[in-house]
């Protein structure tokens, strides 16, 4: 087993660990632990963040934020669900330059909220005129109506 | 503004400013000459693909991603088929594998060799950028030869590769590198020698070590920022682990650091063909795929700018349920905010220029001052040889 994740095992006994292969491993934690995990693994590990991605599934959201560590190629990724009558999740761009464009993004894709984000502003979207609240991400998007639109 | 305190000012680059395929809108917020602040609008091309790809099926996925970027439309097919295999939990051929990296290495020469010449248009050294051109085309044609095409090469498919390497090409791909080999060091050697040069790039817009560790740069961008991270060597894909080969860290953190990364790393491309291309194993190229089943995998590759990064998660359909993307310039050019400040109009755009977004749409870029087109492209690309005219005549 890799030190980091010894020691994130150690410092969130809660987590449900899901190892695809030895270089890829999943780790699921509650949505309130992911500031901690995220400094930990940034802060403490050295690790970099390569990219966050959101997902819209049956039982809600899934955040997906993934790290890599250089020095042994394993990329650990931090796994949260937020619900779909509350989708908010603590923002990392508060305090990690590196999350900011991408939170950004899933905010306006996906219509996640992040909870203290230093600039909320739609990233792709500010200069369209692409109405807000519009989420093309989440499954129950519908394409048709954007059809009739144009 | 009376007094000490100097006017702030909005000098805009864009929308369709510089950097190549990718339309940006910079805000840069300067202080008399010094840039003080910028901000960063992007989406201009911003076309859905992450949008689109779940209604494809995984054949179709690596043609979609491929039309990403037409610089390196070589690493978005290569991590999205490596994704797919992460997967599916299948590993391709070794000749597939040897076929991967050497027309990712091909690809990663072109592009750097792109940039090299536009950095040298962009401080007046247009010389610069006529042989860096010229001898780039070289490589474009054993693209050609290779895959039929000069650019998106419909090269990688999941489970392997879709073109392959016959044996009286590798002579031909060889005498192509001895050239390039030759012309790219003389071409370093007169760039990395020149005095101007040297005296205009050293010092400019630099992103130091810890600001490049918390924006997560990748690349020759943070590499040039003593951050020694190369995807190729710290999560082995393809050959890169059956080649030697070295990866180029240089601490200062300059647009010179970054050029100087970038031209060295030809020659390390050149070193992981040659290696591929002596010990390209027989047999197949490709295996069959029979299906991909629910879960995920992600792929990632080391594109001439850096790490790209996919995601893919299947539900054991035929299509990806989610395709997430990530190109390395996502990282870099968020990182701009701090490496353009404290610099001067002069060098901004040459700062944005150096984390390599995609430079073409320069002569379009325009600013403006109470409602007054202040510097258009062509302005602000001669204050930029101005400036470099003042520094050459220093050294007369």
């Amino acid at each position: 087993m890799s030190e980091s994740l010894r020691m994130f095992q150690e410092r969130f006994p809660d987590t449900k660990v899901f190892e695809k292969n030895p270089r890829r491993l999943y780790l699921t934690i509650p949505r309130e632990k992911l500031t901690a995990a995220a400094r930990f693994l940034h802060a403490e590990r050295g690790m970099r963040l390569s990219i966050a991605t959101g997902i819209d599934t049956r039982d809600g959201f899934e955040v997906l934020y993934h790290f890599s560590e250089d020095t042994t190629g394993i990329i650990y990724t931090i796994k949260v669900f937020a619900p779909k009558d509350d989708p908010r999740i603590e923002a990392q761009g508060s305090w990690f330059p590196a999350a900011q464009w991408i939170e950004r993004e899933m905010h306006e894709l996906l219509g996640i909220e992040f909870i203290g984000h230093p600039n909320p502003a739609p990233l792709l979207t500010s200069d369209t005129d692409w109405e807000p609240g519009r989420f093309p991400l989440r499954r129950d998007y519908e394409r048709r109506n954007e059809a009739h639109e144009r | 503004m009376s007094g000490e305190q100097k006017q702030r000012r909005i000098v805009p680059i864009g929308p369709y400013h510089p950097l190549q395929e990718e339309p940006e809108f910079f805000k840069l917020i300067v202080e008399g000459e010094t840039v003080v602040d910028l901000e960063i609008h992007i989406g201009y091309n911003h076309r859905g693909h992450e949008f689109i790809s779940p209604e494809l099926t995984y054949d179709q996925v690596p043609f979609l991603v491929e039309r990403i970027c037409g610089i390196c439309s070589d690493s978005h097919p290569l991590a999205a088929v490596l994704a797919i295999e992460d997967c599916a939990g299948i590993k391709p051929p070794p000749r597939a594998n040897y076929i991967r990296s050497i027309i990712h290495e091909l690809e990663r020469i072109h592009s750097h060799l792109l940039w090299v010449g536009l950095a040298g248009h962009f401080i007046g050294y247009n010389t610069v950028w006529m042989w860096a051109w010229r001898y780039r085309e070289h490589i474009l044609e054993v693209f050609e030869m290779i895959t039929g095409n000069r650019n998106h090469y419909g090269a990688h498919k999941p489970g392997g590769v879709r073109w392959d390497i016959k044996p009286e090409q590798i002579p031909q791909i060889e005498a192509v590198l001895d050239v390039v080999e030759k012309k790219t060091m003389m071409l370093t050697k007169a760039v990395l020698d020149d005095p101007v040069i040297r005296a205009r790039l050293e010092g400019v817009g630099i992103l130091t070590k810890e600001q490049a560790l918390a924006w997560s740069v990748v690349g020759p961008t943070a590499r040039a920022s003593g951050v020694d991270i190369d995807v190729r060597r710290d999560d082995p894909h393809a050959a890169y682990d059956q080649v030697p080969w070295d990866v180029i860290v240089l601490p200062e953190g300059d647009v010179f650091a970054k050029a100087k990364v970038r031209l060295l790393e030809i020659f390390e491309s050149v070193k992981i063909i040659r290696g591929c291309l002596k010990n390209l194993p027989d047999g197949p190229i490709d295996i069959r795929i029979d299906e991909v089943p629910a879960g995920e995998g992600i792929g990632r590759t080391e594109a001439p700018r850096g790490e790209v990064f996919h995601y893919i998660r299947s539900d054991g359909s035929n299509r990806p349920l989610r395709h997430k993307i990530r190109a390395p310039s996502y990282m870099n050019i968020a990182s701009n905010v701090v490496a353009v400040r404290g610099g001067s109009i002069a060098d901004a755009a040459l700062t944005l220029a150096a984390v390599d977004p995609c430079y073409c749409c320069t002569e379009r870029m325009a600013a403006f001052e109470d409602g007054k087109l202040k510097f258009t492209g062509n302005e602000l690309l001669r204050l930029s040889w101005e400036k470099t005219e003042k520094v050459r005549e220093r050294f007369k």
